[in-house]
């Protein structure tokens, strides 16, 4: 199954998992009470599919995870954050299709 | 005689596409729905409908959309995601580029591409978006608890998002630019009882200003002629919808002044076999039920312009 790739990280995963990690990373962050965060995993499931070996996508719960989000000054979701080599490339906010999500990966990939 | 992909294309899988989808499916015409985000559309950000007949306690725009599609996907309506770049109307083969992959044609197109919130266009708005200005309540209300925040905006949509904003800030001021609110009096009413929501009517958002935190206050220009500085660290705009044109041929569209689709009663546009429904559509009122209800006549229009080829 196509969501088996994308992983649910956790704030204490989130330096091993995205600062540190080999591939690009593309955070979905997200809450279960967000129709459109909802909405949009169809996408996020495809682009994992695409992208596998080149980038890594994950989710984080901003319920159950406040310190990375608060670190990043998220208050709007879903809000997607790109990162490559432990830095923040770029961002985007809202329930965005899946050609404004494939040229922010653009940026890293 | 000219062949094409599809009898029918609907661009667009909100309350009005999926409806015409669902009859178009159960019509058997070879039907398909195009969208580019997720289907639903702007009702996905709408926090609770307590006016679609039927739902008796209400029920959340999530589960409205998921109840929708899976009555579409119950008749089999084919759908895809995909982003349409341009689409040639004129022809009587009608024409749907997508950004990736092969065009589309079919022999009749109903236009459910919706509305987008409409933007204030002040200094601020833009850079602060996601930091503290927000176009959809539902989804980010949570952020915003034991704060003081503003909701910009007097109709439905901003008096109920500024209740249920009301449930988690600590303070929500309204600020709208008339004197009286237009929502719906059951909706102004308890708006009105709830002790946490403030009105600041007859004033304007002029500039959003804030720092790296983000939004930390308001300039608000008042029609007597005075400025006043608001303190937020959020601010919801919910002042009606722009038209989601982008994509159309609206030089061969009849339009009104604001962009939105001009139709007869029946859902036809001015181009043969081609035809809009739901916010798409140039119209006074915007609601989920008046979607849904114009996505079944499009269809039906449809039907009847493919029986007459």
């Amino acid at each position: 199954m196509a969501s088996d790739k994308v992983m649910q990280i956790s704030d204490s995963e989130f330096d091993s998992k995205v600062l540190q990690g080999d591939l690009p990373c593309l955070v979905d962050f997200w809450a279960p009470w967000c129709g459109p965060c909802k909405a949009i995993g169809p996408v996020i499931d495809e682009l994992a599919q695409e992208y596998d070996g080149k980038l890594s996508i994950v989710k984080m719960n901003v319920d159950d995870n406040p310190a990375t989000p608060g670190k990043y000054g998220i208050r709007a979701i879903p809000t997607l954050i790109l990162f490559k080599d432990g830095e923040k490339v770029d961002q985007i906010t809202g329930a965005v299709g899946k050609a404004q999500l494939t040229e922010l990966i653009g940026k890293a990939v | 005689m000219q062949t094409a992909d599809y009898q029918l294309i609907i661009i667009g899988g909100g309350p009005a596409g999926l409806t015409a989808g669902l009859y178009a499916a159960r019509a058997r015409l070879r039907c398909l729905l195009v969208e580019k985000g997720a289907l639903g559309g702007q009702v996905l950000t709408t926090d609770w409908i307590d006016n679609y007949p039927g739902f008796i306690e209400g029920i959340s725009g999530f589960e409205l959309v998921e109840k929708m599609t899976s009555h579409a996907a119950r008749f089999e309506l084919e759908t895809m995601i995909a982003n349409v770049s341009s689409v040639d109307l004129q022809e009587k083969i009608k024409i749907l580029h997508l950004e990736n992959g092969k065009p589309l044609s079919a022999q009749s197109i109903i236009i459910c591409t919706g509305g987008s919130p409409g933007k204030l266009n002040i200094p601020g708005e833009k850079d602060f978006t996601g930091r503290g200005v927000s176009y959809c309540a539902t989804c980010d209300a949570p952020f915003y608890k034991d704060q003081e925040i503003a909701v910009v905006g007097g109709g439905n949509t901003a008096i109920q998002e500024a209740v249920h904003l009301a449930k988690f800030a600590r303070k929500v001021t309204v600020i709208h630019r008339r004197e009286e609110l237009r929502a719906t009096q059951i909706v102004q009413e308890k708006a009105f009882a709830n002790n946490k929501i403030e009105f600041i009517f007859n004033a304007e958002v002029t500039e959003i200003q804030g720092g790296e935190n983000g939004v930390q206050h308001l300039v608000l220009a008042h029609k007597d002629g005075t400025e006043s500085i608001l303190e937020v660290t959020g601010i919801f705009i919910l002042i009606g919808v722009d038209p989601n044109n982008e994509l159309l041929p609206m030089e061969s569209l009849e339009k009104d002044t604001y962009g939105f689709i001009v139709t007869d009663t029946e859902m036809r546009t001015s181009l043969p076999g081609v035809f809009a429904a739901g916010d798409i559509r140039s119209k006074n009122f915007r609601q989920v039920v008046n979607a849904a209800g114009e996505g079944a006549t499009a269809e039906l229009s449809a039907e009847h312009f493919l029986a007459n080829l």
